[in-house]
C-alpha cells in the first residue's frame, strides 16, 4: 500500500462540493505536486489531509511501515502525531518567540516528562530540556539557521520565515511533509534556496513531500509526479511532461479553443 | 540533583534574606499593623495576578472570572479551618480550597474554553457570577450575612511562603514544554495545533492551574481577614486582578509582582485623600495605558535586565 492513500474523498459545504470524489496515492519517498487554478479546492484538500476539516465521505489512510491508520476526521494534533507535518500558505509562525522556541514548541510531542516533573524540576526534566536544545541545534545546523537562533521570528526576512516554517515542521519528526504554496511571494533567489531546502529534506531525511504550488516552473522542475485538481475534481495525474501536454489541463488553465 | 545549581541556590538565599529582613522589621515594630495589612494584601494580589497572568498573559485566554475561583478557595478553606481549628487545619484548608477551585476550573474550562476573546470573557464573567450567587444562597456559607470568626492562622511567614511557592511553580511551568505549548496557543492557535499540540488540553490545564493558585489566595484571604461574604468576590474583584496583570505586562511574572506592589502602595498612599482616590487611581491607569499599552514590562522579565547578552537558553 502507498504511504498516503486518499480514496473517494468528498467535502461539501452546504450545496457546494469543494472536493469531489478525489483519489490520490503517494508512495514513500516521492515528491508530488498538486496544482490547479484558483478556487480548484487545493487548499480544501490540504485541510482535509491535515485535519482542519473532516471529510464528508471517503477515506484518508496513512501506512507507516505496514501500520495502516485512518486519519480522515482526526484532530490536527493527532494527525501531526501520526507523522504528517504541514506549513501554511500565509505564514503562521509564533511571531513573538525566538527561532529556538519555535522549533522547541514543535518538538513538544516528543517530550518525555510529566507535568509534576516540570513543576518541581526533576533531573529527568533537565535531561529532557538539554536533549531538546541539542536536537533543535542539530536541526538548525542542518538548515543553516544557527546564527539566527535567538532572533524573534517576526524579525526574520520573508524568505527565512518561510524557511523556518519548514524547519519547524521538520521538528515534529514527520514521515511526510505537506507544503502549502511554499514559494508564494518569493523572489527568484529565495525560490532557488527553497528548491535547495526541499532537495535537502529529501536527501537527509528521506521524506515524502506533497506540495501545492502556483509557481509552475518550480513544480515542473522538482516534482516527480503531479496531480491536477479542477473544480474539486482530479482531472489528471502523471509525470510533469505528461501533465504539461494533457489537453484537459491546458483547457483548465488557458480556456478552451474557440 | 541538578536543581541545586548556583543560580537557584542564590535565589533561595535572596528569598530567605528578604523574609528575615521583613520579619525583623515587623518584630521591632517599624512595620506596624496597618502596613502589615498592606503587605498581606500585596501577597494575596501577587498570587492572584501571577495565576491570572498564566491564563490571560501566557495562554492568551481572556478570563474575567478569577474572583470566582478565589471565592471557592476562600469558602472551602474557611469552612475546613473552622471545623479543624489548628495550623494543620489551616494548611489542609488552603490545599483543599485550591484543589476545589482547580476542579471547578476544569469543569468550567472544558465548555467555555472553546470560545475566544470577548466571548470567553463574557462566559467566564457569567460563571463567576453563578459561583457568587450559589454562595449567596447556601446555608453552609451563611448566605449574604457571610462567614464570621474564621480562625486566623495566616501571618507574614505563611503569606510569604505561599507567594514564593506560587511564583516559583508558575515560573517553572512557563519554562517547561507544557508551558511553551500554552504560549504557542497565545501566539497562534491553529499553528500550535498543527505542531501536534492538543490546544484544548493545554488551555484547560492552564485554566485549572490558574484556578488552583487563585484558590490558595482565597483561602489566605479568608484566614487573614477572618470575615467572608459573597459580595467581596464580585465582578469588581476580577477587574482589580486584571488591572494588575495588564499594568504589569501580560506575559511577565515579575511584571505582575511589581504591579501588585506598586498599586498597593499607591492605594495605601491615596488613603488620606479619600474623595480623590479613585479618580487619581483611574487617571494613573489611563496614563499608563496611553504611554505604555504593553504594561510596565511587556513580556519581559525583570531578570532579563541582568542578562547582558543571551549566552544560551538552557534552563537553570
Amino acid at each position: 500500500m502507498s504511504l498516503l492513500s486518499v480514496e473517494k474523498l468528498t467535502k461539501s459545504f452546504g450545496g457546494l462540493t469543494a472536493v469531489s470524489n478525489v483519489n490520490m496515492n503517494i508512495e514513500k519517498g516521492e515528491l508530488v505536486g498538486l496544482i490547479g487554478p484558483n478556487g480548484a479546492g487545493k487548499t480544501t484538500l490540504f485541510n482535509l489531509l491535515t485535519g482542519v476539516y473532516a471529510p464528508t465521505t471517503g477515506n484518508i489512510k496513512l501506512d507507516i511501515a505496514g501500520n495502516i491508520k485512518e486519519i480522515g476526521g482526526l484532530k490536527p494534533y493527532n494527525i501531526t502525531k501520526s507523522g504528517l507535518a504541514r506549513t501554511f500558505q500565509n505564514i503562521r509562525l509564533f511571531k513573538d518567540l525566538t527561532v529556538m522556541d519555535n522549533i522547541r514548541i514543535a518538538m513538544h510531542q516528543n517530550v518525555d516528562y510529566s507535568m509534576s516533573q516540570a513543576l518541581f524540576r526533576s533531573n529527568k526534566f533537565y535531561k529532557e530540556e538539554d536533549r531538546l536544545i541539542e536536537e533543535a541545534e542539530k536541526l538548525m545546523d542542518i538548515f543553516k539557521m544557527t546564527h539566527k537562533k535567538n532572533e524573534l521570528a517576526k524579525n526574520l526576512p520573508y524568505g527565512e520565515q518561510r524557511h523556518l516554517e519548514i524547519v519547524r515542521a521538520m521538528a515534529t519528526k514527520p514521515v511526510m511533509l505537506l507544503l502549502d504554496e511554499p514559494a508564494a511571494g518569493m523572489n527568484p533567489n529565495e525560490t532557488a534556496n527553497l528548491t535547495e531546502t526541499i532537495a535537502k529534506i529529501r536527501k537527509e531525511f528521506n521524506l515524502t513531500v506533497l506540495l501545492i504550488e502556483h509557481d509552475m516552473s518550480l513544480v515542473m522542475k522538482i516534482c516527480e509526479r503531479i496531480y491536477v485538481l479542477v473544480y474539486g475534481m482530479m482531472i489528471a495525474s502523471g509525470f510533469p511532461a505528461e501533465v504539461r501536454k494533457n489537453k484537459r489541463v491546458i483547457e483548465a488553465y488557458l480556456g478552451e479553443d474557440v | 540533583m541538578k536543581v541545586f545549581n548556583k543560580k537557584n541556590i542564590l535565589t533561595l538565599v535572596i528569598i530567605v534574606v528578604f523574609y528575615a529582613v521583613v520579619q525583623t522589621l515587623i518584630s521591632i515594630g517599624i512595620i506596624n499593623s496597618y502596613y502589615e495589612i498592606t503587605i498581606a494584601t500585596i501577597c494575596i494580589n501577587i498570587i492572584l495576578a501571577v495565576s491570572l497572568n498564566l491564563v490571560t498573559g501566557f495562554t492568551g485566554q481572556f478570563s474575567l472570572g478569577h474572583a470566582g475561583f478565589m471565592s471557592i478557595g476562600a469558602y472551602v478553606g474557611a469552612i475546613i479551618n473552622m471545623e479543624m481549628n489548628s495550623t494543620g487545619g489551616f494548611l489542609i484548608g488552603v490545599i483543599g480550597g485550591a484543589v476545589a477551585a482547580a476542579v471547578v476550573g476544569v469543569i468550567i474550562g472544558i465548555p467555555t474554553l472553546r470560545l475566544k476573546g470577548d466571548y470567553l470573557a463574557i462566559a467566564t464573567l457569567g460563571m463567576a457570577e453563578i459561583i457568587r450567587v450559589i454562595f449567596l444562597n447556601m446555608e453552609i456559607t451563611n448566605g449574604a450575612a457571610g462567614l464570621n470568626g474564621i480562625p486566623r492562622y495566616t501571618n507574614w511567614l505563611w503569606m510569604y511562603v505561599f507567594t514564593v511557592i506560587t511564583i516559583i511553580l508558575i515560573n517553572n511551568f512557563i519554562k517547561s514544554s507544557p508551558g511553551r505549548a500554552c504560549i504557542s496557543i497565545r501566539e497562534d492557535e491553529i499553528a500550535a495545533e498543527a505542531m501536534g499540540i492538543n490546544t484544548t488540553k493545554y488551555k484547560v490545564m492552564a485554566f485549572a492551574l490558574g484556578a488552583f493558585f487563585a484558590g490558595i489566595a482565597g483561602a489566605l484571604y479568608a484566614s487573614y481577614f477572618y470575615f467572608l461574604k459573597p459580595n467581596i468576590f464580585g465582578f469588581q474583584k476580577s477587574i482589580d486582578i486584571l488591572v494588575i496583570v495588564v499594568f504589569g505586562g501580560m506575559g511577565s511574572i515579575t511584571g505582575s509582582v511589581v504591579a501588585a506592589v506598586l498599586l498597593a502602595i499607591i492605594t495605601a498612599f491615596l488613603q488620606q485623600y479619600s474623595e480623590l482616590r479613585m479618580i487619581i487611581y483611574a487617571l494613573l491607569l489611563v496614563v499608563i495605558m496611553l504611554f505604555r499599552p504593553q504594561g510596565l514590562f511587556g513580556t519581559k522579565e525583570i531578570t532579563d535586565l541582568f542578562k547582558f547578552k543571551k549566552k544560551n537558553e538552557r534552563i537553570e
